[in-house]
């Protein structure tokens, strides 16, 4: 695994990543996908919550809570 | 919705989805993304003019009214938010079911102009389905307070389907969304853009398109079934059979193609999975390519003042004390607030009730009968409107006020993580909260959750919630209250 590669949950606050793949399956990935975290897609981590998780993120002009849970199986590149 | 004498009362109970089509009646579906405020359009154009049912077998309320426009008379049919067409939830199962099969004359697909890019995909996935689409871009409002501008002309030559900028809330738009939506029902001869994908999907697209246009299956576009016979939707071609009695995997032209079609996919080393995949990416790429040059905005950083308001409302140092205060602001206006309205109406009504039991000794009517009509029916009336028409009257509208400044949804943000440790979701600080005010509107507020175990946790636990009529902890002017009702309790018993 390349070394700027990491999941979408180790991306700090304020910074962009492109999403690279996702491994979740199932409904999950396809509410993801729906809301547009396909290959490529730009996301905005925002703010995370007062306890850490979940964390909002900036994904195709709409901000988007995800858990830790789910964010931690998307793959982002990150530089 | 609107609660006339046919939305409730027996008819709501088992009051089953049935559209009463009459000869010259246009039947049109409005779409939408949840919370794009396809209900005020909704109920903008037919007002009070409604009624609900629960859609066949699905526990999915759902309303049509009636709207006239221009001499044509209308059944519109607000079917569930949706965020897709690719049925992951029943909302969508159904939007996807009445778009396909019920057949309606035109469909209008309601958008939210803040972030249209993310609407698009349902629009796109919708002109898959059906030509007769408008396009209403709702919230126009909140897009100019944000300075964002949307070239709708451009936009509707990019989708080839008409576009209409809304505000629901102030009737803006709605006239020249149902004039658009009248020409459309009446040509719908339309050049709408069909999604295109990757050339090996084209190309096993082609080889099953002429099987299925065999069967000749009506309103439906073969294009858009191919692809769903590849992607192997199940449940897409189940209804399919369902409603057009036919079994179309059985048919052998059909199935031959579809074995044609496999194999060249198989050959290209593409899945079912993988294009289920490169499906929705292609919807995607083509909403954001769609909108690229459509939406612009007058300041760069337009979302700059969200960003701040979320800096206060969620970071680690202020997020829970701004919250604690504002939710404790809310109890002390509606608590303390609640005992001067409450106050004055209590004197107020049992001044009427004496006057009342005036009346009646000197009617010279028995005891009894005041004693029903007065002490119980009355009293008993009055005192429930004293003591909890102020604390609702003041409850709700600050609550209202919470939701719609988009703080509520904050509050579920915040508080996830602990709701999570007790395998609840964060949605459920809102329902609580609403259940504060009245637990029949919380547990129907439930429906915001998706994961249906975390819904039925929400509902089971919401009876634990004390509502208003529960929570006015004794106050002073209680007390008083229930000092006079004993004095004259030994007035009327001890002469």
């Amino acid at each position: 695994m390349n070394q700027d590669m990491i999941p979408l949950s180790a991306v700090p606050e304020g910074s962009v990543a492109k999403v690279i793949n996702l491994f979740t399956t199932g409904s999950m990935r396809r509410r993801l996908q729906d809301i547009g975290l396909i290959e490529g897609t730009d996301v905005e981590c925002l703010q995370k919550s007062p306890s850490g998780d979940p964390v909002a993120y900036y994904i195709r002009g709409a901000v988007i809570a995800l858990r830790s849970e789910d964010s931690r199986n998307i793959l982002v590149q990150y530089h | 919705m609107g609660l006339t004498s046919f939305s409730t009362g027996k008819h709501a109970v088992d009051g089953e989805f049935i559209i009463d089509r009459r000869e010259g009646q246009r039947v049109i579906a409005l779409a939408g993304n949840p919370n794009v405020g396809k209900s005020t359009v909704f109920n903008e154009l037919t007002g009070l003019n409604q009624h609900t049912g629960n859609w066949p077998g699905k526990t999915v309320t759902n309303a049509q009214g009636r709207y006239t426009h221009k001499g044509t008379d209308y059944i519109m049919v607000d079917i569930p938010g949706a965020y897709s067409l690719l049925a992951h939830s029943v909302e969508e199962e159904v939007a996807r079911d009445f778009i396909c099969f019920g057949f309606p004359d035109a469909v209008i697909v309601v958008c939210d102009a803040t972030c249209l890019e993310r609407n698009m995909n349902l629009v796109l996935q919708t002109l898959e389905i059906t030509g007769r689409v408008v396009v209403c871009v709702n919230l126009m409002d909140e897009a100019r307070k944000k300075r964002i501008r949307i070239d709708f002309k451009k936009l509707s030559e990019q989708i080839g389907v008409p576009v209409v900028g809304t505000s629901a809330r102030s009737h803006e738009g709605l006239e020249e969304l149902m004039d658009r939506v009248g020409e459309i029902v009446e040509h719908p001869d339309c050049a709408a853009r069909r999604l295109r994908y990757p050339k090996v999907v084209e190309q096993a697209i082609a080889l099953l398109q002429p099987a299925i246009d065999d069967l000749q299956i009506a309103g439906i576009p073969s294009r858009w079934i191919a692809l769903k016979l590849l992607s192997e939707d199940t449940q897409l071609i189940e209804a399919l059979n369902n409603s057009m009695q036919i079994d179309i995997r059985t048919d052998e032209a059909v199935s031959c193609a579809l074995g044609e079609a496999r194999e060249l996919m198989n050959e290209q080393k593409i899945s079912v999975e993988k294009l289920r995949d490169i499906i929705v990416s292609s919807i995607v790429l083509q909403a954001e390519e769609a909108c690229a040059d459509v939406v612009s905005f007058d300041k760069a950083g337009y979302n700059d003042g969200d960003r701040r308001l979320d800096k206060i409302f969620t970071s680690r140092a202020t997020g829970i004390p701004v919250m604690l205060l504002l939710l404790a602001l809310v109890f002390w206006l509606t608590i303390t607030g609640a005992n001067y309205p409450s106050q004055m109406l209590s004197t107020g009504l049992f001044w009427i009730q004496d006057r009342l039991t005036d009346f009646f000794l000197w009617l010279g009517t028995p005891a009894w009968v005041e004693g029903i009509l007065v002490q119980g029916v009355y009293r008993v009336l009055a005192w429930v409107v004293a003591v909890m028409l102020p604390p609702m009257a003041i409850f709700f509208p600050l609550f209202t006020l919470l939701e719609d400044s988009g703080y509520l949804p904050r509050v579920a943000f915040n508080l996830d993580r602990s709701f999570k440790r007790c395998s609840a979701c964060g949605k459920q600080a809102l329902t609580m909260c609403m259940g504060f005010g009245c637990n029949a509107a919380g547990i129907t507020g439930a429906r915001i959750i998706d994961s249906p175990r975390e819904r039925l946790i929400a509902i089971v636990t919401n009876n634990f919630v004390p509502c208003n009529g529960r929570l006015p902890p004794p106050s002073p002017w209680q007390q008083s209250c229930r000092l006079t009702l004993t004095r004259r309790q030994k007035r009327q018993f001890c002469p």
